[in-house]
């Protein structure tokens, strides 16, 4: 365990310099890489070390970009003050969905399904309400300047991105080392064992939505002030579901790394495709190839390395 | 708004759309009924088919009705060969692996068509001749050719499902897996064929749809929902159910885009979605889950 | 400490248990055996609260605890365990038990050590490694014991925990049942292995197509020519008597 933390010391050291040392494009990628592992390990709580398994994760992503972004835009709040309320309205919505549907005993691809359409109802809604200016999307004001959640230069976009994914992995590790963690990985593998040894199966699974939910609505707070707009498509749709549940489930459902581990595979083959369409001129439009591997990717993880890319790396050590 | 005449053609042309709607629920459950896994990837195998229709219509000059048995025949064994080299192989039995890589292959399928088709809406255009008068209501001739089409290839199967070895096979080891493996059953062939048989009801779907429906790449998106949605109402496994959960969920969306608009109307079948999950899960028809 | 008051529960038209009454008195090891297919881990998933019983009582140190859930009574001192093991697959043996551990402690390394105790009294100690997954069918009725055992139950319902065992395995469990008994926990199990039962419990309940047919001390059973006939037929207890 010694050993893992000081490589983590180095690695932590070597992101806060990097910076300094790469282009400011790398920069980029690199909060890019940061950020999603934040997001992902929001799925992964629930996802990986819960077995929970959600197609509709961005219902909380969208929460948090849209919370905060009304109470900035059209009430004029600071987005620092917002981000909390945020973050608390992705805890509410969380609590909402896991009070219905485990109440109504909903399991495996049930949940899955029924988190997908909630974040449909979701979308159509923010699509058609006039608080949240419906298909025109929201645009934020650009005031650069670190008071208003907006920075003039963008390597602190980096530096937020990469202490939310800091948090993110402590959070996991708690999760590793805690006695609620233990429910979780217990609900996971067989819910009526844990029943029978004393576990509200019903209790922890609404918990661990909540601070999934709240974890992905920070992150939609980052991503509307980063990109200073916000559309139901942007905030509701099934991408960011995907990406979510992909860079968990490619990294390593249920361990501590695995979504960092997929945020980097993920962005690494999302920046070869953008390198191949520069080289290639008859690939004109990028996205869908790398939508593409990633759907191969999560086939062949699924069928030949369940365990995600950690596995390749753990050996001995388990999940949590 | 409130006119019931409106609401009259509404619910007639709802009914129409949901007879056809009833063709993708009978694939979807159908692959449920048998092999017991969620298949993700429907809509995305819905949309294909669209595709393979249009371009049909466009680069061969060939009639979407008069396609049906081509498309059919195409899409089953696009099916069988799908499930026999990628899903049946990796699947490794659990029900959530298979959500997952069918999941893998909708996000695969939706893309290529992305990449290959482009992000444009493509329709068909051929005119059937006028409108057909119902009373008050006018209904196009698609809808209705496509509606009694529909109606007879779900008899047709239906009668497949009954009578043909084939047919019986299906539905022994539907009901019983080991024990049709041990009454000499080839049990992965039939799991293949009957993956077949619901992707060629998409087949059939699509040549039904394209003479009034429009097709993108996106389009998955919204007919897996639609999809489940019919086959979760009815019950998963349930034939009956498909029919009258297609009918409904036609019927539900027409007047919710009469009511609430084109946009808003699409809230009407999540919200159902949502409903019948929480309140009951087996559905209508449906049995043990 | 434990009494089931004329419980039953049907499955559609199937009864599965039928009007079934036992006590189980503090101190005690009590057998429920019975054919297969009688309905005893029916019996035992109604009072252990996975089966909501149709009509009957089941009340533990005098409180009322019929219908509750199951980590409530496990709150209130009962756990069970199942005939069709349940491991916690992808994990260790001993984080297996420690999520029975973590019952009674918040602390990760207090549990760990409750583990490791546990372990060590059902003779699982060289096991604890190991995944769930990988263990012997021997092991994993052990698993089962050990994860039940950490929670500090005042009752265990074991539900064939020496199915699959060799002898060599009987005897050590009896063993290791008998020091857990004489720690102060109470069990109430199922059981085919009828050299087990016979030594290790005082009484015996018998229940046959979910009705209980018999109760008494290992003797008075053998004797009891409805629990032959149970066993081996109509008319068998004529037949061997003549």
């Amino acid at each position: 365990m010694n050993r893992a933390a000081v490589l983590a010391m180095i690695a932590l050291a070597a992101a806060i310099v990097l910076p300094l040392l790469v282009p400011g494009y790398l920069v980029n990628v690199g909060m890019l890489v940061f950020f999603l592992a934040f997001i992902g390990q929001s799925w992964n709580l629930s996802g990986g070390f819960a077995g929970q398994t959600s197609f509709g994760h961005v219902v909380f992503f969208g929460t948090g970009a849209y919370t905060s972004t009304i109470l900035h835009v059209t009430y004029g709040w600071n987005p620092w003050l917002a981000w909390p309320v945020a973050m608390a309205a992705g805890g509410l919505v969380g609590w909402i969905i896991a009070f219905l549907s485990f109440r109504a005993g909903l399991r495996g691809s049930y949940f899955a399904l029924i988190t997908l359409a909630f974040a449909e109802v979701f979308r159509i809604l923010a699509n058609s309400v006039p608080f949240t200016k419906g298909g025109l999307g929201m645009l934020i004001k650009a005031e650069p300047g670190a008071a208003n959640f907006q920075f003039r230069d963008p390597v602190w976009f980096y530096y937020v991105a990469l202490a939310l994914c800091v948090v993110s992995l402590l959070i996991a590790w708690r999760l590793t080392q805690s006695r609620f963690g233990a429910r979780l990985v217990a609900i996971r593998e067989n819910e009526d064992a844990a029943r029978a040894l004393g576990i509200d199966v019903f209790a922890e699974k609404v918990k661990v939505l909540v601070l999934s939910g709240a974890m992905a609505a920070a992150g939609g707070t980052f991503y509307a002030q980063k990109y200073l707009y916000v559309d139901p498509n942007i905030a509701f749709g099934v991408d960011k579901s995907v990406e979510m549940l992909l860079v968990a489930m490619v990294g390593g459902a249920g361990t501590i790394f695995g979504p960092l581990m997929g945020a980097a595979t993920l962005t690494a083959i999302n920046e070869g495709t953008r390198w191949l369409a520069s080289v290639v001129p008859a690939l004109k439009n990028v996205q869908p190839l790398s939508l593409i591997v990633y759907g191969a990717m999560l086939i062949l993880i699924v069928g030949r390395l369940p365990d995600g890319l950690a596995s390749l790396f753990a050996r001995r050590r388990r999940h949590a | 708004m409130f006119d019931p005449a409106i609401i009259l053609a509404g619910v007639l042309n709802g009914l129409l759309a949901g007879g056809v709607y009833v063709l993708v629920a009978v694939g979807l459950t159908l692959i449920y009924g048998v092999l017991h896994i969620i298949n993700f990837a429907h809509g995305s195998l819905l949309m294909l088919a669209m595709y393979a229709v249009f371009f049909l219509w466009r680069l061969l000059g060939v009639d979407p009705y008069v396609a049906l048995p081509v498309v059919i025949a195409g899409a089953f064994v696009f099916g069988y060969l799908l499930y026999r080299g990628v899903i049946g192989r990796l699947s490794h039995g659990r029900d959530e692996n298979i959500l997952l890589i069918t999941l893998g292959l909708s996000i695969v399928i939706d893309n290529l068509a992305l990449l290959f088709f482009g992000g444009d809406t493509q329709t068909i255009d051929v005119s059937y001749g006028p409108d057909l008068q119902l009373g008050v209501a006018f209904l196009p001739v698609p809808k209705v050719v496509s509606f009694a089409a529909s109606l007879l290839i779900c008899a047709a199967l239906g009668l497949y499902m009954a009578r043909s070895d084939t047919g019986k096979a299906i539905r022994a080891v539907a009901r019983e897996r080991q024990g049709a493996r041990l009454a000499g059953i080839d049990v992965p062939n039939i799991f293949a064929i009957s993956y077949g048989i619901g992707i060629a009801c998409l087949g059939a779907a699509a040549c039904l749809l394209m003479p009034t429906y429009y097709v993108t790449p996106v389009s998955g998106h919204a007919f897996v929902l639609v999809a489940f949605t019919i086959v979760v109402l009815g019950g998963m496994g349930s034939f009956l159910g498909a029919a009258v959960g297609g009918l409904l969920i036609g019927v539900v969306e027409s007047l919710g885009g009469l009511f609430l608009g084109e946009q808003l109307g699409q809230i009407g079948i999540s919200a159902i979605f949502i409903l019948i999950l929480l309140l009951k899960p087996t559905g209508l028809f449906g049995g043990a889950r | 400490m434990l009494e089931v008051e004329g419980l039953s529960k049907a499955f559609g038209g199937l009864r599965a248990v039928e009007k079934a009454s036992l006590r189980v008195d503090a101190g005690e090891i009590v057998g429920l055996i019975g054919p297969n297919g009688a309905g005893k881990t029916t019996l035992f998933a109604a009072i252990a609260g996975f089966h909501r019983p149709d009509a009957g009582r089941i009340v533990l140190d005098g409180r009322d605890i019929t219908g509750q859930a199951p980590h409530k009574i496990c709150a209130a001192g009962m756990v069970r365990t199942f005939q069709i093991t349940q491991p916690f697959g992808k994990i260790s043996v001993r984080e297996n038990i420690m999520v029975g551990a973590y019952f009674r402690t918040g602390q990760r390394r207090e549990a760990a050590r409750m583990a490791e105790d546990v372990a060590m009294r059902v003779g699982m100690q060289g096991q604890l490694d190991q995944n769930g997954n990988d263990l012997t069918v021997a092991g994993r009725k052990r698993l089962e014991l050990a994860r039940a055992l950490a929670t500090g139950p005042r009752l265990l319902l074991l539900d064939e925990v020496m199915a699959g065992l060799n002898p060599t395995e009987i005897v050590e469990i009896i063993g290791v049942l008998k020091a857990i008994r004489a720690a102060g926990v109470t069990i109430l199990l199922i059981e085919h292995v009828m050299q087990a039962v016979t030594s290790l419990a005082e009484r015996l309940y018998v229940l046959n197509q979910g009705r209980m047919i018999a109760e008494g001390t290992p003797a008075e059973i053998a004797e009891n020519p409805q629990v032959v006939e149970a066993y081996l037929g109509p008319g068998a207890a004529k037949v061997l008597r003549a």
